[in-house]
């Protein structure tokens, strides 16, 4: 359970009448069949009649496809179809992945299976269907494609020069995006500025490894026209309207449903060519298919993030204000844009959010987002802010250094105060309400700074090299329909919770936001429990369902107890509302002498019990004969959520690392690390800290060991789990984890975002520990992953 | 492609016999032919160890190991476990813990942890993180799979059960 000490001296008022459950380590009461073994993902399924689909990929980063031979692989044993991408094209349209509020963003059109050409390795080109996953395998073997390679975009850094070649020559050049943003009076506070540090920092690409797979089940019913898909996704009703959108449905017509999903962290929150294929298969075979990747093909198929590399500068006075920050972005993305959030958002982020914390008044930042011929990048768990945190924390400390300054105190003295809100950022952004400085003092105490700083100290005299480093961070959640409504994407910013009283008394809530192991559908019992009045065990949620579920976003941008908290609590208070008035039809009394307390209408003066829920169930569905005319007995009520007061609602939080680096091996050694975030009201203490610290093993994992890696003709050199190095719990640390609490004003609930802060400040933390230790040398290492051998190459040994 | 063989094992407490391919995995035998739910497939080549099942009360890697091998075994799934009680310590210290997320590692950890506790019964955190850095957990970031093998750990070597967790209601 928590520990007590996390949330000591937070009180927050409460948002229901009778508290219990909202602020409380509840167990997660759904989560005991997954410790049974008993969850259902999507391989579990088996369908009657279902096929198994596997897909020749493109075995280089460029080809063109001259010819394919499938007479062979269709002959093979169980084998239902093989199909190239001129048919599937006949049924799927393809896409361009652009959005109109990023000016003057361009992609190419891609398609579910390659035409003509594929653009990475990993691309599908040939789909190969059999009864069972091993005959599609033994006949993919068969599937002959007579193809040639053509030359390839590798390096982001050359991507634009004028003799690469163009990956889609239609679009004139390699560039996906392009922004600039110039803010104060950057070049004279430069020119003039007392102290001006400078850096490049190197991200690598990564990429999600979900522990299970992407996979679907696609089931076209002809009878019914109707288009059924199991996914494992974090956003249904996105997939509802894509597959309309692309097979020519209306959305009554395809029904997404998600059950377990094993891990999605932003790579299943995107649209697949393997999506769209498997579904245009199981519509050309009228029966069910099933796609599992099996990993080799996740580690090229996947959305890989995070290729950036970034110069930056920093300027302040000798007083230790920071005056400015300048950077310049380039980004490699892939050969399209993936659908539908795009591709460029990364980058944009990175934009809006460098020196983000800060209260400096002087901004310049440039952004090239470029095609290469590698897997498409897109949105994995933080979106850009791993890489703005980096920079600017990098920064920070450059300065702080050449000032003399204690990094913390550096902190304290620039970051924007907490009295000062709501205020704008210097990019842009809207700041609602955050608390750098409560968070700063408590992570002090928490790790004991002064004692640790003396402990570093003393061991550096004996040749042990231990380093602190600290990140501040700004998180973007909650987002309004500004993020993807105003481009023109059709993914809901709203969201919905259907609530209902059943004849037994048990509550059942329907919500829009689904459950990938975050404890979501753990928080939606809470709040609809202490909302509606019942005990938490009294409580089912639905979600995953579009069938079902109210319209909603789903879950991304941190939105799943923000905005889908918010509509569950809309609607069980309504529905408390309800429960009253019926109360008070049954008992011809005024709605203003009672009241609800655990299952129970109450007379409100005396506390009396006056009527059970399941009497209110039971006369409300049953024995409406004997309630006044014109009566109705709502039972069931529905509420929607947008947050809409700011483009998005910003957390805040920082973190702290203490590492040991080796200057003999270059290794490094994690032994602790704390973060303190405000993520507004804390629904659910332990749940979040595992959401923390959940995240900021990701990363680190970004920061110290995962990369996915080219050779120079674009083949991914290390695309599995033994090469591919994710952390393990050897090498992690113990995580301290504590909250303050700043409930926003745009909702009655007060919650703010969770999920993702903790990988965002764990890379600029790690690598300001790991600087801070190669003090002595004089060393630094801006390039992630930070290996052992970039470390000792930053020291001159190798 | 045909050569299929008989084989003979007993599952969770069940005797099995089937014919099967030689190449067939123990981990897609027991998912797809048994219907079991519980073993998991990450990665298809040992290194996560989603697929941890028991093989003569030794875990194993089921993607790792073919189902002709586990001819004659007793071989035991978290499914299996739950139903004898061998893991309800475990399984109650894991939901108090919320030492799961996704769930889609838990039964291969749980399997793993279940092996130390009989194994190391005087394991230190560090021991623990040691023995479970086979099995790749990408939700949790490890933290609360130690505190809650842990809590086990101290509560046998008190002698003592870890508490049912119920909702309070």
């Amino acid at each position: 359970m928590n520990k007590p000490t996390d949330l000591k001296g937070l009180v927050l008022d409460p948002v229901t009448n009778d508290q219990r459950y909202i602020g409380n380590s509840e167990p997660r009461h759904g989560a005991r069949r997954l410790l049974e073994g008993q969850g259902t993902y999507i391989d579990d399924i088996q369908l009657p009649r279902m096929g198994h689909v596997v897909f020749w990929r493109s075995p280089v980063a460029h080809m063109k496809i001259n010819k394919i031979h499938t007479e062979q692989a269709s002959k093979m044993p169980g084998v239902l179809a093989v199909v190239d991408g001129l048919q599937m094209a006949k049924i799927c349209k393809p896409w361009v992945a652009t959005l109109g509020h990023l000016a003057g963003m361009k992609s190419a059109p891609q398609h579910a299976l390659a035409v003509d050409r594929a653009c990475w390795q990993g691309e599908p080109v040939v789909a190969v269907v059999a009864e069972t996953r091993v005959q599609a395998e033994d006949a993919l073997q068969l599937v002959d494609v007579e193809w040639e390679e053509l030359p390839a975009v590798i390096s982001m850094e050359s991507a634009l020069d004028p003799e690469t070649p163009l990956i889609h020559p239609e679009l004139g050049d390699n560039l996906c995006f392009t922004r600039s943003l110039d803010v104060g009076n950057v070049d004279q506070v430069f020119a003039s500025a007392d102290v001006v540090a400078e850096a490049t920092f190197g991200f690598g690409r990564h990429t999600g490894v979900t522990l299970e797979p992407r996979c679907q089940i696609a089931d076209y019913n002809p009878g019914e026209r109707r288009l059924t898909v199991y996914h494992s996704q974090q956003a249904p009703h996105m997939m509802q309207d894509l597959y309309c959108r692309q097979f020519g449905f209306s959305e009554s017509d395809v029904h997404v449903i998600c059950k377990d999903v094993g891990g999605s962290f932003g790579i299943k929150v995107h649209a697949y060519p393997d999506d769209f294929a498997t579904v245009g298969l199981s519509m050309m075979l009228e029966r069910p298919v099933k796609f599992v990747a099996d990993r080799l093909e996740s580690f090229t198929s996947d959305i890989h993030a995070r290729e950036h590399r970034i110069k930056g500068r920093i300027a302040a006075n000798k007083a230790g204000d920071i005056l400015a920050f300048e950077i310049d972005d380039l980004t490699g993305i892939g050969p399209y844009s993936m659908f539908p959030r795009t591709s460029a958002i990364e980058g944009n982020q990175v934009v809006n959010l460098v020196g983000g914390p800060y209260k400096h008044q002087n901004y310049r930042a440039h952004l090239n987002v470029v095609f290469q011929n590698k897997t498409p990048t897109c949105q994995y768990r933080g979106v850009g802010h791993p890489i703005a945190c980096a920079v600017t924390e990098g920064l920070v400390d450059l300065a702080a250094q050449k000032l003399q300054m204690d990094p913390l105190e550096f902190r304290k003295r620039n970051v924007i105060p907490d009295d000062a809100y709501p205020c704008s950022g210097i990019s842009g952004i809207k700041l609602e309400v955050l608390s750098h400085e409560q968070c700063l003092r408590t992570i002090e105490k928490m790790m004991d700074y002064p004692a640790l700083r003396k402990e570093q100290a003393e061991l550096r005299k004996k040749g042990i090299y231990r380093g602190i480093g600290f990140a501040t961070l700004i998180e973007l959640t909650n987002p309004s329909p500004a993020f993807y409504g105003v481009g023109g994407a059709r993914i809901a910013s709203q969201d919905g919770a259907s609530v209902r009283l059943d004849p037994s008394g048990v509550v059942s809530v329907l919500v829009g936001v689904g459950e990938q192991g975050q404890g979501t559908e753990g928080i939606y019992a809470q709040i609809a429990a202490d909302a509606v009045g019942v005990s938490i065990n009294q409580v089912r949620i639905v979600t995953g369902d579009t069938d079902v579920t109210p319209y909603g976003g789903g879950t991304w941008a941190s939105r799943g107890a923000g905005v889908g908290g918010e509509a569950v609590l809309l609607a069980c208070q309504a529905l408390q509302e309800n429960i009253l008035k019926l109360a008070g039809a049954i008992l011809n009394r005024p709605v203003s002498e009672l009241s609800v307390h655990r299952s129970h209408v109450l007379d409100k003066a005396t506390g009396e019990q006056l009527l059970p829920f399941s009497e209110i169930g039971r006369i409300g569905y049953f024995r409406t004969d004997t309630l006044p005319a014109g009566f109705s007995a709502d039972l069931m009520v529905t509420r929607h959520y947008t947050q809409k007061d700011y483009p998005f609602i910003f957390t805040n939080g920082v973190q702290a690392s203490y590492v040991e680096v080796d200057p003999d091996t270059g290794f490094v050694k994690l032994l602790k690390h704390w973060a303190v975030e405000d993520c507004g009201r804390v629904i659910n203490p332990m749940l979040v800290n595992e959401q923390v610290r959940g995240a900021i093993v990701q990363g680190i994992g970004g920061a110290l060991f995962e990369e996915c890696l080219y050779d120079d003709s674009g083949l991914l050199r290390n695309g599995s789990m033994a090469d591919y190095l994710v952390p393990m719990a050897n090498e992690m640390p113990d995580i301290e984890v504590a909250h303050v609490e700043t409930p926003t004003q745009s909702s009655k609930l007060g919650a703010k975002g969770a999920g993702e802060a903790g990988t965002a400040g764990a890379p600029g933390a790690v690598q300001n520990a790991i600087n801070d230790a190669l003090v002595p040398f004089n060393a630094t290492v801006f390039e992630q992953p930070i290996t052992s051998e970039k470390i000792l190459r930053a020291l001159k040994k190798i | 492609m045909n050569l299929k063989k008989k084989i003979s094992l007993t599952v969770n407490g069940t005797l099995v016999n089937a014919e099967i391919e030689p190449r067939r995995h123990l981990v897609d035998f027991l998912r797809e032919d048994l219907h079991l739910k519980g073993p998991h497939l990450g990665c298809e080549q040992g290194a996560c160890g989603a697929c941890t099942v028991k093989v003569d009360g030794q875990i194993i890697r089921g993607c790792l190991y073919l189902a002709v091998q586990a001819d004659g075994c007793v071989v035991e799934t978290v499914e299996g476990l739950t139903k004898s009680g061998v893991l309800a310590d475990l399984q109650e210290s894991f939901m108090r813990h919320n030492a799961m997320q996704c769930g889609f590692c838990s039964s291969g950890m749980l399997l793993a942890a279940a092996e130390l506790v009989e194994k190391q019964p005087k394991a230190n955190r560090e021991e623990v993180r040691e023995w479970i850095s086979g099995n790749y957990c990408r939700c949790t970031g490890y933290h609360s799979i130690v505190d809650a093998i842990v809590d086990v750990l101290d509560a046998r070597a008190k002698g003592q059960k870890i508490k049912p967790v119920t909702a309070h209601a």
